[in-house]
């Protein structure tokens, strides 16, 4: 029962491994070049869901703040959706005090963010490349290519 | 987070990034990636990460496509694997 919680409750996890290990076969062992980009970006996504899923909370809602939502009686409903209630407790200073734990950590989406924006412009020159190959060589397939060059040293 | 939700969407993540590697016809391989960085979008929604999850949508699915297919275009449609 422990091994099926332990399974079950990171299968986020045992998927990224997945997804990363497709992409890591797909630049080592497709000859086309166009398929070793879409292996590289597999893989990209891949680390990028693991560091989205550190950031997940049980329970929690969108790191956006629902401050004001909660002051309105009308808008009581809006207010994070979470099993323990509302997302704000009374302090003694009467005013509303925010609890962390209800807000997905925010900090790995924002890192995250920077990654995608990166992982689109590796692409784009990776793609860039393979199209100067096939003007340069006439073929996106790797061995054609080594083979070109060989005969063109000898 | 719905977990039945999230599994769902990581079996056809699964199923699309196989897809996609396996097919040898290019223009659907790069449809098929398509296809996988929405439903990894979906997948970053569901777990809060909205700021991700439409940039991924807007640059990831929407510009990554869009490139593959111009290179598909200027190259060659056939792949040997």
């Amino acid at each position: 029962m422990i091994l099926v919680d332990f399974i079950v409750s990171r299968f986020n996890y045992w998927i990224y491994i997945i997804l990363m290990m497709m992409g890591l076969f797909a630049m080592i062992a497709k000859k086309n070049l166009i398929k070793k980009l879409i292996g590289m970006s597999i893989f990209q996504t891949a680390i990028i869901l693991f560091f989205v899923s550190i950031g997940v909370k049980e329970g929690s809602t969108i790191p956006i703040l629902a401050h004001e939502a909660a002051h309105d009686p009308a808008h009581q409903q809006a207010a994070p959706l979470t099993e323990k209630g509302e997302g704000h407790i009374q302090n003694g200073k009467g005013r509303d005090a925010l609890r962390a734990e209800d807000y997905a950590n925010p900090l790995p989406h924002v890192l995250m963010l920077t990654a995608i924006v990166v992982g689109v412009a590796t692409l784009g020159v990776g793609l860039a490349v393979v199209q100067k190959l096939h003007q340069e060589f006439g073929s996106i397939e790797e061995p054609e290519i080594l083979a070109k060059i060989d005969s063109d040293d000898g | 987070m719905i977990w039945q939700f999230n599994l769902i969407i990581l079996g056809f993540l699964i199923m699309a990034a196989i897809m996609s590697l396996k097919v040898t016809d290019l223009l659907s391989a790069s449809m098929i990636f398509g296809i996988y960085s929405f439903l990894m979008c979906l997948l970053w929604a569901a777990m809060g990460a909205v700021d991700v999850a439409f940039t991924e949508a807007a640059v990831g699915a929407g510009a990554s496509t869009v490139f593959l297919v111009a290179t598909v275009y200027s190259t060659k449609r056939k792949s040997s694997d």
